[in-house]
Formats: C-alpha cells, structure tokens, sequence
C-alpha cells in the first residue's frame, strides 16, 4: 500500500476501534443503578434491591 | 391505561439492539462505494466531523427525546414529541415516525430476504460453476420472479413471506425476549463472519486462485486520499448523508427504543457505545470486504464501471462468483458468512422498524403485543408486494426515495428546531444529561443548538435544489440547473420524461410509460399511508380526550 493510505486507513481503523472499545468497557464496568431501573435481568440480585 | 409494560432485559442487550438498529445493509453496501466516489481516503475526514456535529448531536436527541416521553408513557414519536410543546400540530410531524418505518419496512424485508435466500443459494452450491454473468442473470431472473434453481414457484414472494413471518414473530415476543435476543446474537455474529471477511479481503494475493492483483490494490484504491476533493460542497453532502442513514436517525425507531429505558438510567454513554458500535461495522468491517475482494479479482477498471451502479450491484451480482475463486468449499462458506451478515445486519434494523407501530397500537388502543406485531407483518405484506411484483418498474427505489432518504432528513430537521428552539436547550440539556454516566461536553449545547439544524437544513435544501452533477461552483455562478437526482426533479420525473421524449422503440415507449405509472400509483400510495396514519393519530387524540387523559 502507498504510505498516504496506510496512515490514512490504520489512523481511522485505530481511532474508531479504540473509541468503540472504550465506549462499550465504560458501560461494561459502570455499577448499574439501584433498583427499580430499566433493566429485568438484575431485578432478583439482593444487593440492588432499595432498603426499607 | 396503557397495555405496554415492557422492559429491556439488560443494558448491553439494549446497547446491541440499538447498534443492530443502525447497522443495515449500507454499512457494507453503501458507504464503500460512497468513499470511492467521494475523494478515497479523504471522504473519511468530512464523514467523521459529520459524525461529530450531525450524528451524535441527533442520537442524543433522539435517545432524549425518547426517554422523556416514555416518562408519559408514549413509546411512538406523534405522542412522544407532543409531550415537549402545546402545539397540536407537533404530533402530525410525529407521524413520520411511524410512516417512515412502515414504509421502509415494506421494501427492506425484501432486500432482507434476498439475503435469507442467498444464503441457502451459496450452501445449495447455486453460484459454484456460473461465471460472473451467470451470477448476474442469476439476480435479474430472481428480482424479475423468473424461475428458481431450487424448484420453488415464485421464490422470491415465498422468501419474502417467510422474513415477514420471522420478522413478525420475534416481534410476537416482545423487547426483552424478542428483539433483544435477536440482537445479542446478531450483532456479535455479525462481527464475527465481518472479521472473517474482512481477513479474506486483507490477504489476497496476485495470482492465487486467479486473482490479478494484491489487496493492496483494492486497499489503495479505497484509502488514497484525493484532499482536492475536499473542498466540494459535492463530498461534504455526502458524506453528511451517508452519516445520517448510516446511524438511523430521523426514523422514530431510537426514540421507541429508549422510550423503555427509566429517567434516573443514562443514555448519554448508551448512545455513544451504540454510536461508535456501528461506526466499528461500517469503517473497519465494510471498507474491508466489498472493494478489496472486487478489484483483487476484477481490477480498478471494471469496478469503476460496477460501482457507477451502487454496492448492491457489487454485494449480489458480484460477490458470490468471487467468492467461488476460492474453491467450492470456502467459496460456500463465504457466501454463507458474507449473506448470513447482511441478513443480521438488516433482520436488526427491520426489527427496529417495527417497534414504533405496535408501541403506538398499544399506548393509544391498548392492543396487546401478539396482535398489534401481526397488524405491522400484514400491513407490511400488503405494501411491500408491489416492490416484488413491480421491481422492473421503479417500485422499490421510489419507497426507498421518499420513505428511506427524503422523509428521514425533514424528520430529522423537524425534531431538531423542536428539541432546541422550542421544548428549548436549557431542558433539552438537562434531558441529555440526567443520569448520565459520561461528561457531556458543553460545547455540544451549543452544537446542537447551532450546527446541528444549520448542517441539516443544508442537506436537506442541497438535495432539494442539487444542481446539475453537483457543479455548485457553476451553480453559484448563475448558471443553477437541477440535477436529475434533485428533489423537485424527482417529483416532476424529469428524467423519465425525458427519456420518454428520447425514446423511439415502442417497446422502450411502453416500458416508460408502465414506469412512469407506478412510480406516481407508489407515491399516491405512500401518501394515503400516511394520511391513514395521521387519522389514526387524530383518533387517538380525540379518544385521549374523551378519557380526561389531554
């Protein structure tokens, strides 16, 4: 390939895979919500649930 | 009340089906041939600042948008948007919403299905000894409803009925265990067979297996970047429009789909992880098949000439005898990946368009889901046959015109002024930013405010009034001729005209003349459709305030 398209290619492939990486690990490792939230399959974990 | 109580089931469930929303056919169809023919590698300089301040700004919107009226209990866009401004009138723009989905529906399960059959056509071996214009007459026999290789009468009414029934039952079964299992395994298989792909298309070889030339070739071809190219008003609008449809937006279908996500949950880190999900699919995964695989085997020459045509073209009549230069096996093989990803790409976005509908029968005539999801698959078969049965007549392109293209950017500009200038920018950012679990640039408040409908009003006045080949230098001059492909040339069909004018064999004659008829009896059609749409909305409005519920 010439030098011009590679810089080009692996600069846009580099940038826009690391920004989807980060993006989706963020949402990954982001604690979720206390209880109610919009979600149903972490309805059941004790730890979530509002204290009375 | 309401009879729509659903949920999503996970976040990364609901982040996957949003993504498999954005993610069509385009990502691998259209926007390789866009960059082609819009500068090479500099087309991706005006794409990702268009995805910056058009893209994002409006997947904000939208998700915001979404969330607040779901707060009321409206999971479609006429209730949705009549939320955020007293203005009566507000909820009859919000019919696009519905419209545009329905319409859109009725011809993408169609290019939808061509894939399902595909799929079966490149296991069964169909394109394993037809040369390339074998596999070209193969598609023109298929979309002419000419006879099938596998014996079945009217096979691509049969394929098309069966992706409507899918399609139709997965609805059935609701968000959590419809939609969004569709989505979780989809998109990751989606990647998957995109990878394996992408692999083939970074590794040809001159010379192996009859290819001319090295991925390098394709590669270059693609990447090199042409910076004159950038100052052409011509590649920034395209570039604007390949954003626009690549992300979805102006459809109603993110406003449905975060209608379900509660006011404390974030959307601002959702959309971007959706966002960027499908910037991965289109900039990585479709630069990487379409174009280095078809100039590896066919050169530079003769896909300058296949991608005059668009990637449909490309992706159907091409692809499948390429593949088959691979051998027997890996060319089935690659056929079943190559197909089985559009198929996913476009049963995610299709679902999507379904959702809107049976989300407004349920709030508005409390439906239940089953029926309200079998309402969309007949109403879909019902105006999604005459793009099978009159394909040679334009059917197709013109719902793909109007619904797909046209309606999608005066949506998109309509809830834009709505969510900055009148629901207002101060709430409108309170909206974005509530429970968000990113820090929200500031400056988007202003982006939003400023860019984002300037951007918009743009291209859609660009497409309205585009002059002849794009010459906006000649155009600014004085000398403004409108393009062919411009709105108000559409609407007045020149170009059939004129080439009716031209024409001097009656066979030619005739042809034009049944063209010219079902193109106006498509746009009558898709008229009456919406108007029935806003009736339906005026009801449930009078009903609402017949309930004390307005």
């Amino acid at each position: 390939m010439n030098t011009s398209a590679l810089v080009v290619m692996l600069g846009t492939m580099i940038l826009v895979t690391s920004l989807m990486i980060y993006f989706f690990v963020r949402v990954i490792k982001t604690p979720p919500k206390p209880e109610p939230d919009s979600y149903l399959d972490n309805d059941d974990e004790p730890d979530r649930q509002v204290k009375p | 009340m309401s009879a729509n109580k659903e949920s999503w089931g996970s976040r990364v469930g609901l982040i996957l089906a949003m993504a498999g929303n954005a993610v069509g056919l385009g990502n691998f169809l259209r926007f390789p041939v866009q960059a082609v023919q819009n500068g090479g590698g500099a087309f991706i300089i005006p794409y990702l600042i268009c995805f910056l301040v058009m893209g994002i700004p409006l997947l904000w919107i939208e998700w915001s948008m979404g969330r607040f009226g779901g707060k009321f209990g409206h999971h479609s866009t006429p209730f949705i948007v009549d939320t955020m401004h007293k203005n009566r009138l507000w909820k009859y723009i919000g019919v696009f919403g519905i419209w545009t989905n329905i319409a859109v529906a009725s011809y993408y399960c169609y290019l939808e299905s061509w894939t399902l059959s595909y799929v079966f056509h490149s296991l069964g071996g169909t394109f394993a000894g037809l040369d390339q214009d074998g596999v070209a007459a193969f598609f023109n026999e298929y979309v002419s409803l000419g006879k099938s290789t596998f014996g079945i009468p009217y096979e691509p009414i049969v394929f098309f009925v069966i992706c409507l029934l899918l399609n139709t039952w997965i609805l059935s079964q609701g968000l959590a265990k419809g939609v969004e299992r569709v989505a979780k395994f989809g998109m990751p298989m989606l990647i998957l067979f995109g990878i394996f792909l992408a692999y083939k298309g970074f590794t040809i070889q001159a010379g192996e297996n009859g290819a001319l030339s090295d991925s390098a070739a394709g590669l270059n071809f693609l990447w090199t970047p042409n910076y004159d190219e950038l100052w052409s008003p011509t590649v920034w609008l395209a570039a604007a429009g390949q954003i626009f449809f690549t992300l979805s937006v102006g459809m109603g279908t993110v406003h449905c789909y975060a209608s379900y996500v509660r006011s404390k949950d974030d959307i601002a880190l959702n959309a971007m992880s959706a966002g960027w999900m499908n910037e991965f699919v289109e900039v990585v995964l479709g630069s990487s098949i379409l174009i280095p695989i078809s100039i590896g085997y066919l050169g530079i020459e003769r896909v300058t000439e296949l991608v005059q045509l668009g990637g449909l073209g490309l992706g159907f009549k091409t692809l499948p005898y390429l593949f088959f230069q691979w051998g027997d096996t890996i060319g089935a093989v690659a056929g079943f990946m190559w197909f089985g990803l559009l198929f996913f790409a476009g049963i995610t976005s299709s679902l999507a368009m379904g959702t809107p509908w049976i989300g407004f029968l349920q709030d508005e005539f409390n439906w239940r889901r089953r029926p309200a999801a079998w309402s969309f698959g007949l109403i879909v078969l019902l105006l999604g046959m005459p793009t099978v049965l009159f394909f040679k007549y334009g059917v197709f392109d013109e719902y793909d015109y109007w619904a797909g293209t046209v309606s999608l950017v005066v949506f998109a500009l309509f809830e834009t002024i709505l969510f900055a200038w009148v629901f207002g920018m101060g709430k409108g950012w309170r909206e974005i930013t509530s429970g968000a679990d990113i820090q929200v640039p500031y400056i988007y408040k202003y982006i939003i405010k400023f860019v984002t409908p300037l951007l918009l009003l743009w291209v859609f006045i660009g497409s309205l009034v585009t002059p002849k080949g794009g010459d906006w230098g000649k155009a600014f001059a004085g000398e403004w001729v409108l393009d062919d492909s411009s709105i108000i040339n559409k609407i007045k069909n020149s170009s059939l005209k004129r080439q009716l004018a031209e024409a001097t064999d009656p066979a030619v004659i005739e042809q034009l003349q049944d063209t010219l008829f079902f193109v106006n009896a498509s746009r009558i059609l898709l008229v009456a459709v919406f108007l029935s749409i806003a009736g339906l909305v005026y009801i449930a409005y009078k009903k609402r305030v017949r309930e004390g519920r307005i």
